[in-house]
């Protein structure tokens, strides 16, 4: 049986000569903000490095209080290129969700969640509420002293919230306390809630982007714009983009291999000075600096009620930006973009200074 | 009879006050009902059938207790032969609603009257008023006392009458009154109720009864019995009228404070001059490591001066001498040492066990300096080049040299390890079983024995070199990885450049096609 009589067989059957077709005619705009557009195809690829390495993790790791530190001890020591696997894991995951904050903060500048795209930008906030609770659970899994600290304060945070925040708390803990049940629970998220989750909305993102296609700009709407193949060109210059994204990231696994740290212990106090992940170092140094009291109200409620707040806001973005005639709004948008930038910025430098 | 139930303050309670007030006024007692708080303990039935006693009910002005201190036994003083009502009277014998109220007023009447009583104590009441500091203090002084935090009062130990409203009256002999004891009497006088076992029992059935006993075997009570006044007695140390538990931290003898109380006298060169003993102890011991451990650690659990030299007796319970004191604590120093070479010697030459080496005040914190036949050691103060001792000395000192050099060498490279990112905790908690060796060499050395050093000493050292080696291992994975970057970046560059050429190539040919 020859090649052409395989591709025929399969052509009949999947129709592939018809998505060729289409990814023939599948282009992308060129202007000087296109270096965006890599960003969200190099969020998706270290998505898939985390898939991979996870599964390979998978191998070894023991989601149970007695074994899990140990476990991952002996994957990072004892398995041949295990300390890759995990630091590997650990490093994308942080690259992950930087890649992702600057998608999101450029399709915000870009305009790129006007109709038709709302669902677009719903379904990517959507994910990046995923992959930070993808970041928190995994954070726990190793089973460390810093990680069984920081999940007892994030999950403290989620009991403030007024009325449902107790039987969250109780929900995500599996108890009053951070004890092996947890672990066992934020595995569970980690490894299947999660990643059927994020499997669904990215499906739902990407066949949206190709229904759609690449947004343009709305200040270059009525000017004759370049095109750019988006097969093969773009996609091979987004192949090294993921190239150089597997050596930055072997670099970062050899260099600065990904710490263990000491075992958890339930009794032991917390280490001095700890902090969460960057990416919840500006929403915990607000929380660490607002007044105890805001106007009558619990400061640290208050701040958390303020979060939630933001994030609802996020999905409604594109319901309230709807069109590019309204320069007023627009321009209250970019302050609004700029100044959350900037804010999440200094307080994640401050945080990491003090 | 819900609000007694609930140990709530009788304020404002016209029957409680009118039925307290007949009931008083007939024994020349000044009631005032509202100041009266009554714990919960007085309305237990477990107090049916006793006759309370004046003045065993505490006051609301009363200090708390200290917790570890609370008697178990939660009932009050009874006065002996002296009932002056019961419960047993309280037994309804009539259903009329007026004699109900009455005998529902008995029990309130029943414990209310000591708490009332004991406001009334014309000793206190005299003394705190007297002009004289020396007349007035202990009155002043009694409120933190703890036999009165015990329902206790000034009668109980002077005797007399505290009802009586005239000081003829309050101090008549025919009311027992004692007075002021003498300083020879004064071990008989606290020993009256603390050599009482049936008594102490009820304030705290673990307080021993045999301080008076044991003071008698100290050199303070020998002195004492043989007429000289200026030792010390129960009250140099535990103070008077101010007396607090052991266990409360303002306590003269609260660990913390034991040696600055035994310092007042023993501190002072000219009051020990009359003695013929030195005054440096208390210096010395402040010098020591068992007062670092006490007062910057405040470890509660480090010795001073009673852990040693007995707090009532000569020496500690169950100890026969002071020198053999130190292995209360160090047992296995004391044991090795009594089965090695140096006991015979040192009984022989009749020298202190550990006190030779170790000093007796200023222990110092054990150095292996100490050991061996180098200068500063103090072995060779008797060991000489010749004798088998030295030899040992020697060989002990070089082989625990040996494991601290080898755990050192271990543990900085584990560390350098560590620093570059391997992860390496295995080795090093491994690693602790040569530091539990070194400790336990350290411990050995008491049995002056070089095989028996040697038998931890190896396996310490075997230890330590495993964790030499797992170092060296993680070290030379950190090579490894650094190479398989190098590696590794030069096949990804060249990959990008391959996909970079052919990204060219195919926009050259689109643009030749175009043209």
């Amino acid at each position: 049986m020859s090649i052409q009589s395989i591709t025929a067989w399969l052509d009949e059957r999947l129709a592939l000569s018809a998505l060729a077709k289409i990814a023939e005619k599948k282009e992308v705009p060129l202007h000087r903000h296109s270096i965006w557009y890599y960003f969200g195809g190099m969020t998706l690829f270290l998505f898939a490095v985390q898939v991979v390495t996870g599964i390979l993790l998978l191998l070894y790791y023991r989601p149970s209080a007695e074994n899990a530190f140990e476990s991952v001890q002996f994957i990072v020591t004892e398995v041949q290129f295990g300390w890759l696997i995990r630091s590997i894991h650990s490093w994308s995951a942080n690259l992950m969700i930087l890649t992702l904050f600057i998608h999101m903060f450029s399709v915000f500048f870009l305009r790129a969640y006007y109709p038709p795209r709302e669902i677009t930008w719903v379904s990517g906030a959507a994910l990046l509420i995923i992959c930070i609770c993808f970041g928190f659970s995994g954070y726990l899994l190793p089973w460390n002293k810093l990680a069984f600290s920081a999940t007892k304060v994030g999950t403290e945070i989620a009991g403030v919230v007024p009325i449902v925040g107790r039987p969250i708390l109780r929900f995500l803990r599996g108890g009053d306390e951070v004890t092996g049940a947890t672990l066992t629970r934020f595995f569970g998220f980690h490894v299947a809630v999660l990643p059927a989750t994020a499997t669904v909305f990215i499906a739902i993102h990407v066949l949206l982007v190709q229904l759609h296609g690449m947004s343009v700009p709305p200040k270059l709407i009525g000017q004759p714009v370049k095109k750019m193949k988006f097969i093969p060109n773009f996609l091979l210059r987004d192949l090294i983009g993921w190239i150089l994204a597997i050596g930055v990231l072997a670099a970062l696994a050899a260099l600065s291999p990904w710490e263990l740290g000491e075992k958890a212990d339930a009794f032991a106090p917390a280490p001095a000075g700890i902090k969460p992940e960057w990416y919840f170092l500006f929403m915990f140094e607000t929380l660490k600096r607002i007044p105890a009291k805001v106007l009558g109200f619990d400061g640290e409620v208050l701040g958390i009620m303020t979060f939630n707040f933001v994030a609802v806001l996020l999905f409604l973005v594109p319901f309230i930006d709807r069109s590019p005639e309204n320069r007023r709004r627009r321009l209250i948008f970019n302050i609004v973009g700029v100044v959350a930038l900037l804010y999440m910025i200094t307080m994640t430098v401050v945080g990491y200074l003090t | 009879m819900k609000l007694l139930a609930s140990g709530l303050q009788l304020n404002r309670c016209p029957a409680a006050s009118r039925s307290m007030g007949v009931r008083f006024r007939a024994n020349g007692f000044a009631v005032r009902c509202e100041a009266v708080a009554l714990p919960r303990r007085y309305d237990h039935p477990i107090f049916a059938g006793y006759a309370l006693r004046a003045g065993s009910a505490p006051s609301t002005a009363r200090p708390k207790a200290t917790p570890g201190a609370e008697p178990k036994t939660k009932e009050p003083r009874l006065r002996r032969g002296k009932a002056t009502a019961s419960h047993r009277t309280a037994k309804p014998h009539s259903n009329s609603p007026l004699v109900k109220f009455a005998l529902a007023m008995i029990p309130l009447l029943l414990v209310s009257m000591p708490a009332i009583a004991q406001q009334k104590s014309s000793c206190i009441e005299c003394h705190q008023r007297l002009e004289d500091p020396k007349l007035s203090a202990p009155a002043k002084l009694f409120d933190n006392d703890i036999h009165r935090a015990r329902n206790l009062s000034c009668n109980d130990c002077h005797g007399g009458d505290p009802t009586a409203s005239t000081k003829e009256g309050a101090k008549d002999p025919r009311k027992g009154y004692l007075g002021r004891p003498r300083t020879l009497d004064i071990p008989a006088y606290c020993g009256k109720c603390h050599s009482d076992a049936n008594l102490m029992k009820r304030f705290n059935p673990s307080l021993r009864v045999d301080q008076e006993r044991e003071y008698y075997t100290s050199v303070h009570g020998m002195r004492l019995k043989e007429g000289d006044q200026r030792p010390a007695t129960c009250i140099s140390c535990h103070s008077v009228h101010g007396i607090r538990a052991v266990n409360d931290p303002l306590s003269s003898v609260y660990p913390l404070n034991v040696a600055d109380t035994c310092a007042k006298c023993h501190a002072s060169a000219d009051y020990m001059r009359g003695f013929n003993i030195p005054s440096d102890q208390f210096a010395n011991f402040k010098t020591s490591v068992h007062a670092k451990a006490l007062y910057e650690k405040q470890d509660l659990s480090a010795p001073t001066c009673n852990d040693c030299h007995g707090n009532h007796g000569a020496a500690p319970p169950g100890i026969t001498s002071v020198a053999n004191v130190c292995g209360q604590c160090h047992a296995r120093q004391a044991e090795l040492f009594q089965k090695s070479p140096h006991k015979a010697a040192f009984d022989q030459r009749e020298l202190g066990e550990c006190v030779t080496c170790h000093s007796n005040h200023a222990i110092a914190a054990p150095s292996d300096q100490l050991l061996g036949t180098s200068q500063g050691s103090l072995c060779i103060n008797c060991h000489s080049p010749s004798d088998k001792g030295f030899v040992a000395a020697g060989q002990m000192r070089s082989m625990i040299d040996q494991l601290i050099a080898s755990i050192d060498s271990s543990s900085q490279i584990l560390t350098r390890a560590e620093r570059a990112g391997m992860e390496v905790s295995r080795p090093k908690f491994e690693l602790k079983g040569a530091t539990d060796a070194l400790t336990h060499a350290r411990v050995l050395i008491h049995s002056s024995s070089a095989d028996e050093v040697s038998k931890v000493v190896v396996p310490g050292l075997q230890v330590a070199e495993k964790g030499y080696q797992s170092g060296v291992g993680a070290l030379a994975e950190r090579t490894f990885r650094r190479k398989g970057l190098l590696v590794s970046l030069v096949f990804i560059l060249f990959l990008a450049m391959v996909v970079y050429l052919k990204i060219r190539q195919i926009e050259r040919k689109a643009t030749t096609a175009s043209t």
